[in-house]
């Protein structure tokens, strides 16, 4: 296999006196879908934080592309190409999804106008347009607010907004939930077009069956460490209930 | 809206609402609307006093002021914020700003020059703005709602402005500001309407075709998704309660300059006839959409009304009462409108 794209080791982190990591490890290669799983309170949600710059561990290094990195904020994340897609979608329901997508990267105009800090808002429709059917998104119109789309309309704007920016790794945490049928087939159908480009994406789910169906390998996390490595293909729904669970653990996964 | 989805499929293909579209499903439109009717209705019953030129001279220069008030409050009731201090930073602008220019004309600026004018036009803008700062870092910084920031704000500069000169009005304005500005007329339009409509101008394009304006609507949005793309979320509101502040320092100033005198009273409802007319041109209290050319409608609507029902021999304690039922209907229509559009 070839060289990790985002490695940690042994990562610990502490909110008082509660430690979330206890030595968690995590491992994501180029043009993966890599899922990772756990109970509730493994520390799955506190690993993607440290991973994508939100919370910086207690102790533990990162490793990206092979050399050391330290994420002081999401903005350290983001300029090595690193997305997450938020649990909570993070989008402006105001703003139309052209404006969505490049909240925080407006395209401004040329010269003068865009000194002025006039925005170039064709440029930006356009551009959004053409990465939302990339990514299969259909909206009904680009510029009515994402509040006037359904919740699944929102989700792969949310999803489309990341996926436009990464150009490593993109975290989802939870994707699908609360989605429909239809919906979530969408996402997930994102999901591996974007691993098509070369993206690694790391998946947090809680559904086994989809865990498996898109997955290219799954890292179980329990009580704070990674206790389980699997390849999706040659594992088992039981399987990894019982990673979760503790009542199976491969010697070798910390 | 169409309930047909369309792919898109060209990406050249722009998926634009139709212009017509767009104009009826926004607020402005119909808040428009009103005040025509308004209008016509008022002209049609009495055309040869409401067509007056002095009439409307005289609507449009007691209307200017409110206007670069409300151009303010617009920005920060899009960021979900609310700025009860302008009409007391108004005065402390004004009272202050007339005080400078009275000091460096030796006590009276009445014969002063447009250098004397420069300074005390300087004063009211960052008196204004040391107000409109305070009022945005008491908000970002200590984290303190803007209800009770500016409530405190509305009672310490009005105070401020009141110890200043002992509780009077301060007079000395200079005659040559006053001319020009205050009673000075531009192929029929009072100069003083001409400097609102400008601000008027550059605050909606600010607000409609900027980064400033795009984040000022994603802040009132969701501050949470703001953040998280990186906006500075409290830099940002520290900056559109410092245009507020900024922009009262002026009406301060134009005040002065349409009065003749600093005065220190009939102020006290400013901040709320802004609000009012912010929410009656169709800007959302809770935040996130509006526009300035709605909030020129919103004041202008209970102008026309007061103006219109005292022409027409309706007492005029009228005006109030049917200003409110329009504000009222106006949120009112705002909240369906959002619960409808929500419940997807």
């Amino acid at each position: 296999m070839s060289e990790p794209l985002l490695e940690a080791r042994d990562l610990t982190k502490n909110y008082g006196t509660v430690e979330a990591l206890r030595g968690a490890s995590f491992t994501a290669y180029p043009g993966e879908v890599v899922s990772l799983i756990g109970d509730n309170g493994a520390g799955k949600s506190t690993l993607v934080k440290c991973l994508s710059g939100v919370e910086r561990p207690t102790s533990g290094t990162l490793l990206f592309d092979g050399e050391p990195l330290t994420l002081n904020s999401p903005n350290d994340a983001r300029d090595r190409g690193i997305e997450t897609v938020f649990q909570d979608l993070a989008v402006a329901p105001d703003l139309d999804p052209a404006a969505n997508m490049y909240l925080g990267r407006e395209i401004l105009k040329p010269g003068i106008l865009g000194f002025l800090g006039v925005l170039d808002k064709k440029a930006m429709r356009r551009k959004a347009a053409e990465h939302f059917t990339r990514f299969g998104a259909t909206l009904q119109s680009i510029d009515v607010p994402i509040a006037a789309l359904s919740g699944g309309q929102r989700q792969s704007v949310a999803v489309a907004r990341s996926v436009a920016w990464a150009s490593k790794l993109v975290f989802m945490d939870e994707p699908t939930a609360a989605l429909g049928v239809v919906q979530r087939e969408r996402v997930l159908d994102v999901i591996k077009r974007v691993r098509d480009e070369g993206i690694a994406v790391v998946l947090i789910s809680h559904n086994m069956p989809e865990v498996l169906s898109v997955s290219d390998r799954v890292e179980v996390l329990r009580l704070g460490r990674r206790v389980a490595r699997f390849k999706a293909a040659d594992t088992t729904v039981e399987e990894l209930v019982g990673a979760m669970t503790g009542a199976l653990s491969q010697e070798d996964a910390a | 809206m169409t309930n047909e989805k369309t792919t898109l499929s060209s990406p050249a293909d722009e998926q634009r609402t139709p212009l017509l579209k767009r104009l009826t499903g926004a607020n402005t439109l119909w808040i428009g609307l009103v005040l025509l009717v308004l209008v016509a209705v008022f002209g049609a019953i009495r055309p040869d006093a409401i067509f007056q030129v002095t009439t409307l001279q005289f609507l449009l220069a007691e209307t200017a002021v409110l206007l670069v008030l409300s151009v303010g409050m617009t920005f920060v009731i899009i960021t979900s914020g609310i700025d009860l201090s302008v009409g007391s930073v108004l005065v402390f602008a004004s009272v202050s700003s007339a005080m400078a220019m009275n000091a460096v004309s030796g006590g009276d600026a009445t014969n002063a020059g447009w250098g004397v004018i420069a300074f005390g036009l300087l004063v009211a803008v960052v008196s204004g703005a040391v107000w409109g700062l305070l009022n945005g870092l008491l908000i970002s910084r200590a984290k303190i709602p803007p209800l009770i920031v500016t409530l405190g704000s509305f009672g310490a500069a009005q105070g401020a402005a009141l110890l200043l000169n002992n509780g009077s009005n301060v007079s000395g304005i200079p005659d040559r500001l006053n001319r020009t500005f205050g009673s000075g007329t531009w192929f029929g339009i009072p100069n003083i309407v001409i400097v609102a409509a400008i601000v008027t101008a550059l605050g909606a394009l600010l607000l409609s075709t900027t980064r400033f304006g795009r984040y000022t609507y994603a802040v009132g949005s969701n501050e949470e998704a703001a953040r998280r793309v990186g906006i500075s979320v409290r830099g940002h509101l520290t900056k559109v309660y410092l245009l507020a502040g900024t922009l009262a320092g002026l009406a301060g100033f134009m005040g002065n300059a349409f009065f003749r005198v600093a005065v220190v009273t009939g102020h006290e409802t400013d901040n709320l006839n802004a609000i009012a007319a912010v929410v009656l041109g169709g800007t959302s209290i809770f935040g996130g959409t509006g526009s300035v050319l709605g909030t020129v409608f919103g004041v202008f609507i209970p102008a026309v009304l007061e103006k219109g029902l005292v022409i027409i021999g309706v007492k005029e304690f009228w005006q109030p009462i049917a200003v409110a039922i329009v504000l009222v209907a106006a949120v009112w229509l705002d909240q369906t409108r959002r619960r409808a559009r929500n419940q997807r």
